[in-house]
């Protein structure tokens, strides 16, 4: 993908106004990952009640692509059946935001939220829900973003 | 546009990497010199060789082969030793890299020497390489490591050292002579004359230093000094370390195996003369051969020469970066105190994007932490991007970065 095609303008809104940008108090879901190659950082908070995500947030810094990525996820994440969050795809991301042909060192950087939502859903299955069936594959999908 | 003393288009001859185009058909502007340098094609050809004619294991064998090898194998340490002024060879040790030849130090000499309550101290412009030995030795010794910092021009604070030394427990002073973000040359003399004063040692990592100017180790008057054949023209994998004959003979050995031993009993061993004793087991013979064609390279251009060319090139994209509006550049502004090395940020634009987007113009710049995380934090900032120069680059070439510089502004809308 050529950079006039990686930075349009959706890219750049969802870097330089962040959505859902910040902390929760008491989330249910806290996981933290940084992609050491980049130093990209990750923090997401994330509130479940009724099995929906209730609210959800996150901070973090890093290149455009990851910011961006992140708070779309959020964006796409919100007031959803936690089911269904349970789904998220790497290709529901890559869609969204409009990278479908990025090089393998950028499409860490456009992963890196849903690694961080993967292993986050992991721990709250295991922590509080104690599914241990479900939980197992979420990892699995997680260990296998990069 | 001003005449480099280098003949520079007859060197970029020599490096067939220079040739080739990137991301279809740009030409390559290679700006990564400070993590790596290009090979010239007669290093190339000084590998191959070895491999081709004289492939065998060094020191041991009597055969035609070995004798070769070890010959061209044992003229490195000798060329070596002329190239950064050393008197004695058997004090240059083959490394795998400036990394390993400082862990060599804190493993080998800080282990016999640093005790509960001693002070190493590094300074906040390190390498990771040069910080995270002595956190090691430091934290199993229960002694402290200690930060010069630097001020808001990129340059230490040299009144902190002697602060530490006052305290009468450093036991080391461990510091680059070039800062592989900022460029800043670090004033080596000052810092080696307050230590010898306090009678404390000093390790010097010249990984910077060494392929950009020219360094007089005998006159420094250091303990350590330690530095990469690949970042300047040679291969990698191979690095050395410098230290004083008396230090080296009462420090133990850092590997234990073949070459490093005189004797092998059962339960006990005898060392190799120096500096065998540092080098256990095989290692990296084509590198060491090709570094001296490096050498060689380098010692023909004359490293006053080297500094100069990257000093006026220097200078040439400090000034065009520096007309960019919401251009932040980091270091020294004055070129003197700093070498072929510009770090920045430009706007709101993260080093990464920004890389990214050069390099679809055929720029290769460095963008992330440099392995100075220390720094970064200092500087308060995630990240910046880097262009770092060499040999073989031009001011079109600067004028390329730029230009790419201005597509990042365009698609960033800044």
């Amino acid at each position: 993908m050529s950079s006039a095609d990686i930075y349009r303008e959706i890219i750049l809104d969802y870097y330089r106004n962040p959505r859902n940008f910040g902390k929760l108090e008491n989330p249910d879901i806290v996981k933290r990952d940084s992609n050491p190659l980049c130093g990209d950082e990750l923090e997401m908070h994330i509130n479940i009640k009724d099995n929906k995500v209730a609210d959800v947030k996150y901070t973090g810094k890093g290149c455009a692509i990851s910011q961006a990525s992140a708070s779309l996820l959020t964006e796409m994440m919100m007031g959803k059946d936690f089911d269904e969050v349970k789904k998220l795809s790497k290709e529901d991301i890559l869609e969204n935001l409009g990278l479908t042909e990025l090089g393998p060192t950028r499409l860490k950087c456009a992963l890196l939220s849903l690694k961080v939502l993967k292993y986050g859903i992991y721990s709250y299955l295991i922590e509080k829900l104690k599914d241990t069936s479900s939980a197992d594959k979420i990892k699995k999908e997680a260990s296998g973003l990069f | 546009m001003q005449a480099s003393i280098l003949n520079v288009e007859k060197i970029r001859k020599d490096f067939p990497i220079l040739q080739r185009k990137v991301r279809e058909d740009k030409p390559l502007v290679y700006l990564d010199n400070a993590s790596t340098s290009q090979k010239p094609i007669q290093v190339i050809d000084a590998i191959r060789n070895y491999y081709l004619n004289q492939n065998s294991n060094i020191h041991r064998a009597v055969y035609a082969l070995a004798e070769e090898a070890t010959s061209s194998f044992e003229a490195t340490r000798d060329k070596v030793a002329k190239f950064v002024n050393v008197k004695n060879r058997e004090e240059i040790i083959f490394t795998r890299g400036t990394t390993e030849a400082i862990n060599l130090v804190a493993y080998a000499w800080g282990r016999k020497n640093v005790e509960k309550d001693d002070i190493i101290v590094t300074t906040e412009y390190e390498h990771h390489s040069n910080i995270v030995p002595w956190q090691l030795l430091t934290k199993e010794k229960g002694a402290k490591l200690e930060y010069i910092g630097i001020d808001d021009n990129g340059e230490l604070i040299l009144d902190q050292l002697d602060k530490y030394l006052e305290t009468g427990r450093v036991k080391l002073v461990t510091f680059s002579q070039m800062s592989n973000v900022l460029g800043t040359i670090t004033d080596t003399n000052k810092i080696i004359a307050k230590c010898k004063k306090a009678g404390v040692k000093t390790l010097i990592d010249g990984a910077q230093s060494v392929p950009h100017m020219q360094v007089d180790i005998d006159n420094m008057g250091c303990d350590f000094f330690t530095f990469s054949a690949h970042k300047m023209l040679g291969p990698t994998g191979v690095g050395i370390l410098w230290a004083r004959k008396e230090i080296l003979e009462e420090m133990p050995p850092f590997h234990g195996g073949g070459d490093m031993i005189r004797e092998v009993h059962k339960y006990e061993t005898t060392w190799n003369d120096l500096p065998y004793k540092f080098e256990a087991g095989t290692p990296n013979i084509a590198g060491v051969i090709g570094f001296a064609t490096a050498i060689d390279y380098l010692s023909q251009l004359g490293m006053l020469s080297v500094r100069e060319h990257e000093s006026q090139l220097t200078k040439y994209a400090l000034e065009q970066i520096s007309k960019i509006d919401k251009m932040k550049i980091y270091g020294p502004t004055d070129i003197s105190k700093r070498g072929g090395v510009i770090s920045f940020n430009y706007a709101d634009i993260h080093p990464h994007d920004l890389a990214s987007i050069v390099d679809e113009d055929g720029v290769a710049i460095r963008s992330g932490h440099h392995c100075a995380q220390v720094l970064m934090e200092r500087l308060d900032v995630a990240a910046t991007s880097r262009a770092s120069f060499y040999i073989y680059n031009t001011e079109q070439e600067v004028d390329v970065l730029i230009k790419a510089l201005n597509h990042a502004k365009e698609l960033f809308k800044i």
